[in-house]
């Protein structure tokens, strides 16, 4: 999904953003308002009448829990459309230093947490191989993974260097 | 149940090899017919990279499941955020002509495509629906006598609408599957609230994670268990390494063991928690060894 998708995807989800109550049956569901700052009833708000949630901090305090889309009274897709309003912050070039960073890691290793030598040490006391039968233990497969990731843009989406 | 192939993701084989030895080890136990999926890559991991770019997101998913569409076998998954990202993906491509079609102009620079020809399990719900609880009460050995903490983890169950496992908040196949093992699972408030891993928060905000994480331990504390179980290795290193940093941090010490579904049965099949790793975890806690001894 691109920017434009992505902007269709919340156009999709805003007629339903439209029907919300302010109930707050979101917020008071969320693990995550119980301790951030994160307000789901606002983000709600702001992404149905303007853009300024954007570059919302909380935006990214989300779990992806699904507790305030299972018990919305209006049935609104709330997770579906933060994970929506990310894709086109993210498409911005606004992205989290360490979300970065784990990117760069599954670009490279083509593994989100890739094994590190005291885990080789642990898989040996167990007796397993050392390496596990995924892309660290096939370079064919790794150069397969990285092939896809650049046909799809996705080193240029997460390189360094742009705004932060 | 057809042929499947094990999938393993990133914080499985890269940080708990432990569930990843416990899993095999059950699967021969139970008679099933399982091999690895090699070559697989990260899942890749729903809260970033779903969120990122969903191209990218289906592209990279769609490669580990047509290494299984390859063998014919259905993808096999052990962690809950494995199992949101691979079985979503793979739901999308089958439904969606077009969707499908682009994703595989991409997967055609390595000479591949999607067909469809697969579906993702989780190993909770594969257990529950293939063998279900008496049976495999009926397989295991030594019953382990534990009370258990259950944390189902949030994407197991939802979004419902495509789950479609039932009560997202009373559910009750995965407790089911502990008492099979002799085990109880003790009831305490909020079970069904995220431990705060997900969604990209414990990588970029640790912080606000950690508080998410203290709450949940807070009740599990008050509900006097001996160890929390997960069928989610994301969880696990939450629970697991949230401690260490939440001592260090906050200075507040739980002290309570963590196990993944396949270790803690893996006890009822009678192996010891060192051939299951369970000692390999950060927080290893002597009295709950004793317990294990003491009940053989
Ligand atoms: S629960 Fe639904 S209707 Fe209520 S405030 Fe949240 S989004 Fe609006
Ligand atoms: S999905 Fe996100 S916003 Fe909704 S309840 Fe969970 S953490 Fe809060």
């Amino acid at each position: 999904m691109d920017q434009t998708d992505a902007a269709n995807v919340l156009k999709d989800v805003s007629s339903e953003l439209l029907t919300c109550m302010q109930c707050g049956t979101c917020s008071g569901s969320c693990p995550s308002g119980r301790y951030t700052s994160m307000v789901t009833r606002k983000i709600v708000r702001m992404a149905r009448v303007n853009k300024r949630v954007l570059k919302d901090i909380n935006l990214w305090m989300c779990t992806t829990c699904y507790t305030c889309q299972e018990r919305c009274p209006r049935q609104i897709k709330i997770t579906d459309a933060i994970l929506a309003i990310r894709t086109i912050t993210v498409h911005d070039g606004c992205i989290l230093p360490e979300h970065r960073r784990v990117s760069q890691l599954v670009l490279q290793y083509g593994h989100a947490v890739p094994i590190n030598d005291a885990v080789k040490q642990k898989r040996k006391k167990l007796g397993m191989e050392a390496l596990p039968e995924t892309v660290h233990k096939y370079p064919d497969a790794l150069l397969d993974v990285q092939t896809i990731l650049k046909s799809c843009k996705f080193d240029e989406l997460v390189a360094e260097g742009q705004e932060e | 149940m057809k042929k499947l192939s094990l999938y393993l993701g990133c914080i499985t084989p890269n940080r708990y090899p432990g569930i990843e030895k416990a899993t095999k080890l059950c699967l021969d136990k139970l008679n099933i017919d399982w091999v690895d999926l090699k070559g697989a890559s990260c899942c890749p991991a729903p809260g970033v990279f779903r969120s990122f770019d969903k191209t990218t997101w289906l592209t990279l998913a769609s490669r580990n499941i047509i290494l299984s569409e390859e063998m014919e076998r259905d993808v096999l998954t052990i962690c809950n955020g494995c199992y949101a990202s691979l079985a979503d993906a793979n739901r999308e491509l089958k439904e969606d002509h077009t969707l499908k079609k682009s994703i595989n102009f991409h997967l055609d620079t390595i000479g591949k495509s999607f067909k469809g020809s697969v579906d993702v399990r989780h190993i909770i719900e594969l257990f529950y629906d293939e063998l279900g609880p008496q049976k495999i009460t009926k397989m295991i050995q030594r019953p382990v006598n534990l009370n258990v903490a259950l944390h189902y983890g949030c994407h197991l169950v939802k979004p419902s609408a495509e789950r479609k496992l039932g009560s997202t908040e009373n559910p009750t196949f995965f407790d089911e599957l502990i008492e099979a093992t002799g085990a109880k699972s003790i009831d305490y408030p909020d079970k069904m609230v995220c431990c705060g891993a997900g969604g990209g928060v414990r990588s970029a905000l640790l912080d606000q994670s950690l508080a998410m994480l203290n709450h949940k331990l807070a009740r599990i504390k008050e509900a006097g268990v001996d160890c929390i179980v997960n069928a989610c290795p994301f969880c696990h290193l939450q629970f697991d390494s949230g401690q260490a940093e939440i001592k260090e941090k906050l200075g507040i010490e739980y002290n309570i063991p963590v196990l993944h579904y396949s270790q803690l049965l893996g006890l009822a099949f009678g192996y010891s928690p060192q051939e299951l790793g369970i000692d390999l975890n950060l927080i290893t806690n002597n009295e709950f060894f004793e317990t294990l001894k003491k009940s053989d």
